[in-house]
């Protein structure tokens, strides 16, 4: 008798401190909460089935504690109880309840995300955001279930559809639901979604089409109804030729990208090897100078200036180039001027020059490459149709060469360091005869020739790596685009620039990045071989 | 073209170093020279300090990579030196700096042996420069550590490989992603840099998939040049092949190309979530040329991890940091350690305890003991070199990126895990075996010799 009571009596304690532990769980957000600590405990084989649960259970507070998982913003105490950090990282929230709570920030230990966990989170996720007010946040819910829907949404977007109001949305809308509707049951909804497809989908079905439009082993067609297949094999058909379209076009815009790193290159060269004639071995060397002032004034900004950091760059442009302008005038005061006319010996000089620069950067940066970032402005793309992305960055390094470029023609064209320089470039001699003071002038367009290189540099930091070799992966590609427009001619630089991207990325695609390559390389020789003066011959008597 | 005019220049400046380098050492060629008449082996001095050879690029293209392995060998020597040395002798590292050029990885190995004199080399990175010393090594019968993960398809006599073997980092890898918490992957698209270690890895990788039931249609298979900088055709490509199945990248791309190859990855909005991309040549030093934010998920298989949780890892960094800062190496407290840094460190600590247990630094000796040798590892293993094969067990982990440039571990195997030198999975190498014990006594045969003295050691005696 006495031991049954102490049992009734232990029963209750227990039950009295597994209720004092734990009070989330007998709120009214308990399920939120278990289902929570379900999904973080798991390692990727229930997470998709818990997560499902979560969008099932209406609670407002399932969204802000997803949106903070997505984004890292959870925050797990030492007793396990989650909190969300707003957006400002400054207020903290109970992620059950949705109160404000007041931890201390050492105690609280970060969520991490994992592949497995977002696959499984983001389609939940995008299915709670559909109702949002905010047109992008249902666009991206919509697209995102576009890629991971299952069937169990499908009642939910034909709702969302046919409450949608901005256009945009109800296609992407329509085309997540023509996705899953192809599997239905129901012919005139395959019908449908086949429609919807042929007008607006992507590859992202095409497989499914293949098979719906071809026969199996035993020769019968693997789609039974004949009504489908003749919809799929026509929605193929629209879709296989949107792709070639825009294939065509993705490749030409990725062939102006490269061919504006080319003229970024080259452009600085066009100017000292061009119309001074100075075989510049150093010019990859300035392209590298202007990378790394790039870099410097990125870590000044993000150390002194941290509010403005985003806007580092519309600083480093003018500093880079004033740096690489006064370097180049350095230059050819101190060397180059000693060598006129000894081409060899200006060659090997300017080699040692890029080697000292090279080598000088490795002292004050070190060996490795360092990191400069793209601004935010300047991060991601737009996907102009499926498949075809403008990524900002390259956009952004297009607008600025057809800037500068335009910029050294104008200068060249209309003013009058630009006659005289032509006047120079056509006849040294009788330029200098007539008052034109050579010797400084030349220290001059060194000078552009340099800081339009820096300017190059700028751009490519942008793109690719900065290190201290940076200079010699562009030279000879600057090289040969110069050589092939035609030495002295700006607009032969450009064309030729043009010209090699294009081809190169059109090539690309049937012969791959190494074959690519070796076939432009091979035209070009071909081409010179023909033309020897280059696509635009300089008209000019150049002296011997 | 660009090799052609920069070869030129090159050359010339080459031409004109050699003559200063020739007081410092004997010189390559003539060293060269002297070795052709004499095949007479090389015997290491029986007193004084031990010699050590420390051979990575310093300059060149490899300096980003292999700058922080001499450092790291560097630091253990020192650490050896600090406990009174081995068998009572204090080491003494000879570095020599084979800058990136393949030829001449060769001859500062004929010089390290030849002419230094040194016990044992830790060394090189890519392929192609372990190709190049191997034969100086098994002529001279010199000792070699070799500390980067590789293609397999070897196994020397006088090489011990402690990075991985392909199925020590692939093969998982690969397996992972096509596991339901990987993804569930049934397309792969490999992607490599051109040259002999991704080709032969992807090789591999082909016949395994095989095996798993995905056929070529689902394989996409591109290379690019060292040093490509122009990946908006290849990620293109690569999105277009992900449509209709799941799909996941294999990049063996190697060196600074991974910044661009990476850079346009975010910029064209590739999650990782949805097309997951597993590199085994990117670790901890690589991208911290990169900025990682938008590349959280993305995935790297190693043995070893910067973030691994132990007190042994704790004391490798901590040992890293106060190294770094005592010679104040350039980088700072930026600098990390990684993968190929560890299995130096684990090199360097199996070859001291090794010449103790011989108690001999005599190649022959330090060879036969160093067979089932333990050491405590950073990554919490007690890694054990085999000495059949020549190859270390080693523990396989996978991590995702995190924004701050470190790996999350997301996978792992319980334990550490024995090289196949010769890959199962392709038909010719299937049947090799790499075994120096008796009887097989050899590193790529299909039978036994029955012979302990081998033909290359009676040779080099």
């Amino acid at each position: 008798m006495g031991r049954l009571s102490a049992r009734i009596l232990a029963a209750t304690l227990l039950v009295a401190i597994v209720f004092v532990a734990a009070p989330g769980r007998a709120g009214p957000h308990g399920v939120l909460e278990q289902a929570l600590v379900d999904l973080l405990s798991d390692s990727g084989d229930k997470a998709e089935e818990i997560a499902g649960k979560l969008a099932d259970l209406a609670d407002p507070n399932a969204l802000p504690a997803l949106e903070a998982l997505c984004d890292e913003r959870l925050r797990k105490g030492p007793d396990g109880t989650l909190y969300i950090e707003g957006q400002d990282r400054q207020t903290i929230t109970y992620a059950v309840t949705g109160e404000k709570a007041t931890p201390s920030a050492d105690a609280l230990g970060k969520v991490e995300m994992s592949n497995a966990l977002r696959r499984a989170v983001l389609p939940v996720l995008a299915q709670l955001r559909l109702g949002s007010p905010d047109r992008q946040v249902r666009l991206a819910a919509a697209e995102e279930l576009a890629k991971r829907g299952s069937n169990a949404v499908a009642p939910l977007l034909r709702n969302a559809h046919d409450h949608e109001k901005d256009a945009g949305v109800r296609k992407a809308l329509a085309l997540a639901l023509a996705q899953l509707d192809l599997y239905s049951e129901n012919r005139e909804r395959r019908l449908q979604a086949l429609g919807v497809l042929g007008e607006l989908g992507g590859a992202e079905m095409e497989s499914e089409l293949v098979r719906l439009t071809s026969r199996g082993d035993d020769g019968r067609p693997l789609e039974a109804d004949e009504q489908v297949r003749t919809a799929a094999a026509a929605t193929l058909r629209a879709i296989e030729d949107r792709a070639r379209v825009v294939g065509i076009l993705r490749d030409v815009t990725h062939g102006i990208s490269l061919a504006s790193v080319l003229l970024f290159a080259a452009l600085g060269l066009a100017v000292t090897f061009g119309l001074m004639g100075v075989i510049n071995m150093a010019h990859g060397e300035m392209l590298m100078v202007g990378a790394y002032v790039t870099y410097s004034v990125e870590v000044f900004f993000d150390q002194r200036l941290p509010s403005f950091s985003h806007w580092y760059l519309a600083a480093a442009i003018p500093i880079a180039f004033a740096v690489t302008t006064l370097l180049g005038i350095l230059l050819e005061r101190l060397v180059i001027r000693h060598l006129y006319g000894r081409q060899l010996e200006t060659l090997l000089a300017t080699w040692g020059i890029s080697l000292m620069l090279m080598q000088s950067v490795r002292l004050l940066y070190g060996a490795q490459n360092v990191a400069v970032s793209n601004p935010p402005w300047l991060s991601g793309g737009v996907e102009l149709a499926h498949g075809w992305v403008l990524t900002y960055n390259r956009l952004a390094v297009v607008a600025f060469v057809v800037v500068v470029a335009t910029a050294v023609w104008s200068v060249l064209r209309y003013t009058t360091l630009g006659i005289k320089v032509r006047a120079v470039a056509q006849n040294r001699a009788m330029a200098a005869c007539l008052g034109v003071p050579t010797a400084r002038l030349d220290a001059w367009v060194f000078g552009l020739g340099s800081g339009v290189a820096g300017l190059g540099g700028v751009a490519l930091s942008q793109l690719g790596n900065v290190g201290p070799e940076l200079g010699q992966t562009y030279i000879i590609d600057a090289f040969m685009v110069v050589v092939l427009g035609g030495v002295g001619k700006l607009a032969g630089t450009v064309s030729a620039a043009v010209g090699l991207g294009i081809i190169n990325k059109l090539v690309e695609p049937f012969a791959g990045a190494v074959l690519g390559k070796i076939a432009i390389l091979l035209l070009i020789i071909v081409f010179i071989q023909r033309r020897p003066e280059g696509l635009f011959a300089s008209k000019g008597r150049v002296e011997a | 073209m660009r090799i052609n005019l920069v070869a030129l220049v090159v050359g010339a400046l080459a031409l004109s170093l050699g003559a200063c380098e020739k007081s410092e050492s004997k010189g390559p060629a003539a060293s060269a020279a002297a070795a052709a008449p004499s095949a007479l082996p090389v015997r290491v001095e029986k007193s004084g300090p031990i010699k050590v050879g420390i051979l990575h690029s310093l300059s060149g293209t490899m300096a980003i990579s292999e700058t922080s392995l001499k450092d790291v060998a560097l630091m253990a020597i020192e650490e050896l030196n600090a406990a009174g040395g081995v068998l009572g002798r204090k080491l003494e590292p000879i570095v020599v700096d084979p800058a990136s050029n393949w030829p001449l990885f060769a001859e500062k190995a004929r010089d390290l042996i030849q002419n230094q004199k040194v016990a044992v080399t830790f060394g090189c990175w890519t392929s192609v420069s372990r190709k190049s010393v191997l034969p100086v090594f098994e002529e001279l019968n010199g000792l070699l550590f070799y500390p980067v993960q590789y293609e397999g398809e070897e196994s020397s006599f006088n090489v011990f490989y402690t990075g991985a073997a392909p199925n020590q980092q692939a093969i998982p890898a690969v397996e992972y992603l096509m596991s339901k918490e990987g993804g569930g992957a049934k397309r792969v698209v490999l992607l490599g840099t051109d040259y002999v270690y991704p080709r032969t890895t992807n090789k591999i990788l082909r016949y395994f998939l095989h095996a798993k039931g995905i056929t070529d249609d689902d394989i996409l298979e591109k290379y690019t040049p060292f040093g490509h900088s122009d990946y908006q055709t290849i990620v293109a490509d690569m999105k277009k092949f992900a449509q209709g199945k799941r799909t996941a990248v294999v990049s063996t791309i190697n060196g600074d190309s991974n910044v661009p190859f990476y850079k346009e990855l975010a910029n064209q909005g590739i999650k990782a979530e949805d097309l997951p991309v597993v590199a085994f040549s990117v670790g901890e030093e690589e991208l911290r040329g990169i900025d990682t934010k938008p590349l959280v998920g993305h995935l790297a298989a190693w043995n070893y991890f910067m973030s691994i949780d132990t007190p042994e890892n704790k004391a490798f960094i901590a040992k890293w940091r106060q190294y770094v800062k005592a010679n104040s190496l350039p980088g700072g407290d930026k600098r990390v350690t990684n993968d190929p840094m560890e299995a130096t460190y684990i090199g360097i600590q199996m070859w001291a305890h090794a010449a103790e247990q011989a108690h001999s630094i005599d190649v022959d000796a330090v060879r036969q003991a160093i067979g089932q040798q333990k050491v405590r590892a950073p990554s919490g293993f007690d890694i054990q070199m085999d000495g059949a094969n020549h190859h270390l067990h080693k523990p396989v982990f996978i991590g995702e990126v995190r924004a701050d440039g470190q790996f999350k571990v997301v996978w792992k195997t319980p334990g550490p895990i024995r090289a196949q030198a010769w890959s199962p999975f392709i038909p010719e190498s299937s049947k090799k075996v790499a075994d120096w014990t008796f009887p097989w006594a050899c590193g790529n045969c299909t039978e036994p010799k029955f012979a302990v003295v081998t033909k290359e050691l009676a040779n080099a005696r």
